[in-house]
């Protein structure tokens, strides 16, 4: 199965993932905008998601939450810009537990040989806006536990 | 930890002897001499090195005897890292289950 990359360089607010998949892009787009689909694969395992509100189109909402045992909820929403195809995604995104802290989310389904390959670019206003990001990712139980050290120094050598 | 101190981490981590500096550190205290050997640079450059990685806290440096020995700090790295790994394993895993997904419905022929 092929890897996730994922590029944070320092001093720029910015994260760009990329991931290939098999299927077309008109596919990997319809899982991106059709509540019943994105309801399955978005967000860990462990939490459950709904999607409140998806209008693909320009100036459209979208909302969706993230829900653990305990009854907690993590929300996240914002507005498409443009209207979503399966060229791309832009969209702003806000997270209910650090409101006013808006980001652009661009995501391209570019054809591959074999499928597609996906870019997920998200830009923060800044750094520290950024690192507030995954701050709320890790309260909200994304985070997984520390790694050891042979690990880490792997992987920031993998992501330079 | 700091957003200034994250990004002197990861400006100390984007060169690759300091990386492999901190890798031969891993595995216990060094000497400048020591941490110079593998590397085809002379030891003030390994000491220009080993200054970056103490000004983000990777390592620390104490005198004893006659040498300077370097110590590997993890503290910031974890940071660094966890900081790092939150993100990614969000859309690792969200994208490792829409893969499946996709696998699924590109073999039922389903088209919602």
């Amino acid at each position: 199965m092929s890897q996730t990359t994922f590029v944070a360089e320092p001093g720029v607010p910015q994260f760009i993932v990329t991931r290939r998949f098999s299927a077309a892009p008109d596919l990997v787009f319809r899982a991106h905008i059709e509540p019943r689909l994105l309801e399955r694969w978005l967000g860990p395992k462990t939490l459950s998601m709904t999607v409140d509100v998806l209008e693909p189109h320009h100036g459209g909402r979208w909302r969706y939450r993230h829900r653990d045992g305990h009854g907690n909820e993590y929300v996240f929403h914002g507005l498409y810009h443009g209207t979503p195809s399966a060229a791309g995604i832009v969209q702003t995104y806000e997270f209910d537990r650090q409101p006013g802290v808006i980001y652009l989310n661009t995501i391209h389904f570019d054809p591959a040989e074999t499928g597609t390959v996906l870019r997920q670019n998200t830009v923060f206003q800044t750094v520290a806006d950024r690192d507030g990001y995954i701050d709320g990712g890790a309260e909200s139980g994304y985070g997984q536990s520390m790694e050891r050290l042979e690990n880490l120094l792997t992987t920031m050598m993998e992501q330079s | 930890m700091p957003t200034d101190q994250l990004s002197m981490v990861f400006s100390a981590l984007a060169d690759p002897t300091r990386r492999a500096i901190l890798t031969r550190l891993a595995q216990g205290e060094a000497t400048v001499a020591e941490l110079a050997e593998p590397f085809d640079v002379s030891q003030p450059a390994i000491s220009r090195h080993l200054k970056v990685l103490e000004q983000a806290r990777l390592i620390s440096r104490q005198r004893r005897a006659t040498s300077r020995l370097s110590r590997l700090e993890a503290t910031p790295l974890r940071n660094a890292t966890a900081w790092l790994a939150n993100y990614q394993q969000y859309w690792e895993t969200s994208y490792d289950q829409l893969d499946a997904l996709l696998d699924t419905l590109t073999t039922d022929g389903d088209n919602p």
